[in-house]
């Protein structure tokens, strides 16, 4: 919302400052994004009179100035055409700013001759395009300020404009009356208010104005009045003024008028041209289907239910959102229909956004409009024109009545200091609502009909607080709920979380944050991508459906990342995947990738390319930091993007699992543009199961004192057998003795043959009553060798 | 026996080796030494002779065992330091390469937050990123024809055929888990919800993902005064100055009334942030006292309970602590960018540790 400050002055008298009136506007909520004051670029310059104009001696455009300034008499070398004795010019002096040339000034020398200044032309001052000569003031004395001069003699070159936001709760302040109203509530001034002066009926219209029944919650009250013999054009000079002030083009008289009252009253307003309206008028729902060209110059096709207006040709407006191109006021209108009418915000609403209108009138319609304020809109829109071209009005045509929306709230000012935490008395309480606009009676306030946004209480108080300015709220301390140390307050899913991060990143993992949205095809090639995932307005393909796991997001930024240059890479990600389109269908993961080598090329010689078994171990370590039980399962067949024979699910039976690790499908890698091989993880955080509360005392440590003893045995067994299913029952063999079991070695092949391979374990052996004597460590062995045989067909190597 | 003495001491001193020196040893003091041998002769002595003579003999045997010991262990220092002058190393090869991983600033940021708040009590709230449009909009005093909802650029999910309910959203702030809080635990209350928003909106100060931290506290009296405090501590805390100005704009939200933007006096001087100095003022923050209808909607008595609100961009206040100058960035993983921006596995922000 743009104004002036001689408009906001039209209705408010006051003496403050630019300045103190932006600060107020800001503080009261109406916060002011801009301000372009053009005196600002202007206040150096003063009046100045050529005394005499001679001839340059060496130049035959130049002319040699004797000016009489402030601060005496200056020679000045002028090029203008127009340069001559006697003239009031405008001067810039050495050390001036012209904007319009972008140059600060010196004294000059101009072909041998010394210019202490220059005289402007209204483009060097950035008045207008104008330059073809320097400007010639008709008035003005010697040194007297130029922006004082145009203050006094062309007030608009010099009025401030003023640019606030509006919040969607304040339709009022969307006219500049509404905006003085606040400041003046605010002690910033007195609003001025007019008493309106209808122009005196001269004819009976003979058109008329139909509601339909079903139409009348759209359009509770219509009025107009016919105006005949108006002679358009374009607008006095203060209108254009003030229209092109705010960056309005003015257009003609009539729809000048329109476009001023829905800016200085928030009253939008329509002028058909009654020349080309057949009949009479009739406010309807559209049936759907029904085409018009609109003032925009854009075909429209009504959906049905939309609110129109139309003749007996059909519709000629899109009720209080844009008229029609057919009955629009020109040049040439000498009969005009002016419209002003009230029109329910929500329906408003509703049909600009479907027909994808933005207009000022849908703007302010949709955020309400004062609906008592109607009639008195149409008359002050009637006696300008009247004034200002002529022509004679007909009596008032009415459809419908005022909408009532009286209403009334209760001010408690005990509440209103309790909520906003600021003593402001009660008196002041009154007085702040009162200059609003609202009438108290006892403590009820009620409500101005322009404030549909005062629904409550609780509006009350705002609107106290805000007057009263809550730039002068002190903080009071909040007390806490309990005295003394704070108590923790993350739940223990929290604090796996932040475990998990920062163990991941202890791994040498980089975090990062990826869109949760991805293009279909990765979503796809984990599992999701289907359309109750999918965005309804996506705002790129690439953006277009929930991610159904953090892979593809991980796997994109190493794409890019190998784009770079960066080969080496180990990224996680902690955050939320969607198996569905519901709320509750999202959960928890965390996902790392490993890329490339375990590190730089080095002296070392220790860079290695990353294999599944790096992956393992960093997710065994933060299932570990998760909490999660040391003794697990590691089962396969997990979902298909990983590489079917080299991936484990960590498990806690069949149905529980904890994480996946592996290597990437190659095919889900080309797909995804990712250089392989990849390995990596996934882990679900809360499918560990949480910790039976048992307070921080530690079970007692046992250590033993006895000797541990340790025995190697390498079996042969088939290839596939897995490894950890040999050390599970090699520790089955006696698991009071057996502390641990390591597998130190694996062999493929060789002398082995096709389809063999060897592995090698470890056993200790802790005794905790009796030193291990050797027929001890035999009997175990020999039950040891057994156990393997028996679960894995394995036999001891010889 | 001073020329014994003279004889081995001088041949110790001489020795070159360990093998000359235990020849010496074996020839002076073993068994048939020639010091064994004068001992063995004691005994064909006197009581007088072997008085003056016992002592010598052991004085010398003593000192030949010293000489040969010390000798010893300056041959096999002399053997070491051989030795460790062949293992001489160019230390200044580099050392084994080792990863270092990082953490992203929204997550450091995010405990930052939390450590700050937990100290005044709010606990950490979460709740769902697909909300249902009550949630997300009516529940918060925002119904369906308010612009709000218009100005949100709100993501809708798809609704399949058939399925006439009101598309769920993206959410586009954390303010439903006010709700969904109030709901679940009622008043009083003390949360905050850091968490992923969505608005359909790109640009270079605008990702149609980014992060926000709600703020919500309910009781019997909390008035706007205490938020005023609760944020002046916040900032305080968060950019670790010992004084700051919150300026309070009146404002409008739809679940908060009175509402208030807010602002931080800051000084924007060579192109670097300075929170509490300067002319400047920064807006940080949407606030307010929550509607009555909103605590109403959550199933809260509004003519027994009254709070605050608030709601903080997180990535914006991880721009404006660290100096971070592109949103965009922040979502890109590029591995410059996480490690010249990222945290220390073991950089836990505490308030007794310092929170950067």
């Amino acid at each position: 919302m743009k104004f002036t400050l001689s408009w906001l002055k039209k209705h408010l008298d006051t003496t403050a400052s630019v300045d103190e009136i932006t600060y107020a506007l800001t503080d009261l909520g109406l916060e002011v994004e801009g301000v372009e004051n053009p005196a600002d670029k202007l206040k150096t310059f003063t009046l100045a009179k050529v005394k005499h104009a001679e001839q340059h001696p060496d130049a035959d455009r130049l002319r040699v100035c004797t000016v009489e300034t402030d601060e005496g008499d200056k020679q000045i070398v002028c090029g203008a055409p127009n340069a001559r004795a006697g003239i009031t010019v405008v001067l810039a002096k050495p050390g001036d700013y012209v904007p319009g040339i972008d140059v600060t000034l010196s004294v000059g020398n101009i072909r041998g001759v010394e210019s202490h200044g220059m005289m402007a032309s209204e483009r060097e001052l950035e008045l207008s395009d104008e330059h073809d000569g320097i400007i010639e003031l008709p008035s003005g004395e010697v040194g007297e300020r130029f922006i004082d001069w145009l203050a006094q003699n062309d007030p608009a070159k010099v009025d401030p404009v003023i640019e606030i936001a509006i919040t969607p709760n304040r339709p009022d302040a969307l006219g500049v009356q509404g905006i003085a109203r606040d400041l003046a509530a605010r002690g910033l001034g007195t609003l001025k208010t007019k008493p309106v002066d209808p122009v005196p009926a001269s004819f009976t219209a003979d058109t008329k104005v139909v509601i339909d029944a079903d139409t009348l919650d759209g359009c509770p009250l219509f009025c107009g009045r016919i105006i005949r013999g108006v002679k358009n054009g374009p607008s006095p000079q203060w209108l254009q003024d003030a229209l092109r002030a705010i960056g309005l083009r003015p257009i003609n008289f009539l729809v000048d008028v329109t476009n001023f009252f829905t800016y200085d009253r928030n009253r939008p307003l329509h002028v058909f041209d009654m020349a080309k309206v057949t009949g009479d008028l009739r406010v309807h729902r559209a049936a759907g289907g029904e085409e018009l060209l609109a003032l925009d110059g854009k075909t429209y096709k009504l959906q049905p239910g939309q609110m129109v207006i139309s003749d007996a040709k059909g519709p000629e407006s899109i009720a209080g959102i844009m008229g029609g191109e057919e009955t629009g006021c020109t040049d040439e209108t000498t009969d005009v229909f002016v419209e002003s009418a009230y029109w329910d915000p929500i329906q408003i609403a509703y049909t600009g956004r479907a027909l994808k209108i933005n207009s000022d009138a849908r703007y302010r319609f949709e955020r309400g409009v004062d609906p008592a304020f109607t009639p008195e809109g149409l008359e002050l829109a009637v006696r300008m024109i009247v004034d200002h071209a002529g022509g004679e009005s007909s009596d008032l045509i009415q459809a419908g009545a005022v909408p009532d929306t009286s209403r009334a709230y209760k001010l408690d000012p005990a509440r209103v200091i309790s909520l906003v935490g600021m003593e402001i008395p009660e008196a002041e309480q009154r007085q702040t609502l009162t200059a609003l606009g609202f009438r108290l009676e006892g403590n009820m306030a009620h409500v101005p009909s322009w404030r549909p946004d005062v629904l409550g209480e609780a509006d009350l108080v705002e609107e106290v607080a805000r007057i009263a300015s809550l730039t002068k709220l002190q903080g009071k301390p909040m007390r806490r709920m309990d005295p003394g140390v704070p108590k923790p307050i993350l739940s223990p899913m929290q604090r796996r979380e932040r475990a998990a991060r920062r163990t991941a990143a202890a791994l040498g993992y980089n975090e990062c944050v990826t869109y949760s949205f991805i293009d279909k095809a990765s979503a796809t090639l984990f599992g999701g991508g289907d359309d109750a995932t999918m965005l309804a307005n996506p705002i790129s393909a690439d953006m277009s459906h929930m991610r159904p796991a953090l892979l593809p997001g991980l796997l994109q930024a190493a794409a890019r990342n190998q784009a770079r240059g960066f080969m080496d890479l180990a990224l996680f990600e902690l955050g939320h995947a969607f198996h569905g389109g519901e709320p509750e269908e999202q959960h928890l993961m965390l996902s790392g990738v490993l890329i490339g080598k375990t590190g730089p090329k080095n002296v070392h010689g220790t860079a290695r390319p990353v294999d599944v078994f790096d992956a393992k171990a960093d997710a065994e370590a933060i299932l570990a930091a998760m909490g999660a039980p040391a003794k697990t399962q590691i089962l396969r067949g997990a979902s298909d993007w990983w590489h079917p024979g080299r991936h484990g699910m960590i498990c806690l039976g069949p149905k529980k699992v904890l994480g996946v690790f592996g290597e990437l499908h190659p095919k889900v890698l080309k797909a995804m543009d990712v250089k392989g091989p990849v390995v990596g993880f996934t882990l679900w955080p809360q499918e560990i199961p949480l910790p039976r509360k048992t307070g921080a005392t530690r079970p007692a440590l046992v250590l033993n004192d006895l000797q541990a003893v340790e025995r190697d045995f390498a079996f042969v067994v088939d290839a596939q057998v897995a490894a950890l299913d040999l050390m599970n029952a090699a520790a089955g063999a006696d698991k009071a003795l057996i502390s641990d079991v390591r597998l130190f070695d694996e062999f493929i092949g060789g002398s082995l043959g096709e389809g063999k391979k060897s592995l090698a374990i470890t056993v200790r052996l802790q005794p905790t009553d009796s030193t291990l004597k050797e027929a001890d460590i035999e009997a175990v062995g020999k039950k040891i060798i057994e156990k393997v045989e028996k679960a894995t067909g394995g036999v001891l190597r010889g | 026996m001073n020329d014994l003495r003279d004889k081995y001491i001088g041949l110790i001193a001489a020795a070159g080796d360990e093998s000359t020196l235990e020849d010496l040893r074996v020839q002076a003091v073993g068994k048939k030494g020639e010091i064994s041998l004068l001992m063995r002769e004691l005994g064909k002595m006197s009581p007088e002779e072997r008085q003056t003579a016992g002592p010598a003999l052991n004085a010398l045997k003593d000192e030949i065992n010293s000489a040969l010991s010390a000798k010893k262990a300056a041959l096999e220092d002399a053997a070491l330091d051989e030795r460790l002058r062949g293992e001489w190393l160019d230390v200044t090869l580099p050392g084994r390469p080792r990863r270092m991983g990082t953490i992203h600033p929204i997550s450091q940021v995010t405990e930052e937050v939390t450590a700050i708040f937990a100290d005044m009590g709010f606990s950490v709230a979460e709740g769902p990123q697909i909300d249902t449009d009550w949630y997300n909009f009516d529940a918060l005093n925002i119904p369906g024809h308010h612009p709000a909802r218009a100005e949100m650029d709100t993501f809708y999910m798809h609704r399949a055929e058939g399925d006439n309910r009101p598309p769920h959203v993206l959410r586009t702030h954390t303010s439903p888990v006010q709700i969904r809080s109030m709901e679940k635990t009622g008043a009083p209350i003390r949360v905050i919800a850091p968490g992923r928003v969505y608005r359909a909106d790109y640009d270079q100060t605008h990702t149609p993902m980014f992060h926000q931290v709600e703020g919500l506290a309910i009781d019997k009296d909390i008035s706007m005064a205490n938020l005023k405090w609760v944020l002046e501590e916040f900032v305080k805390a968060y950019f670790e100055v010992d004084d700051v100005e919150l300026r309070f704009r009146a404002s409008h939200f739809p679940f908060t009334e009175p509402s208030a933007e807010v602002d931080i006096r800051c000084s924007w001087e060579g192109g670097t942030l300075k929170v509490g100095e300067g002319d400047d003022w920064l807006e940080i923050l949407g606030s307010g006292m929550v509607h009555p209808k909103v605590l109403q909607n959550a199933g809260v008595d509004p003519s027994e309970w009254q709070g605050f609100a608030f709601g903080m961009g997180i990535d914006r206040i991880a721009m404006l602590k660290y100096g971070i100058p592109d949103l965009r960035a922040f979502f890109d993983s590029d591995l410059r960018w996480l490690r010249h921006y990222g945290f220390a596995a073991l950089d836990v922000p505490t308030l007794h540790a310092g929170l950067s």
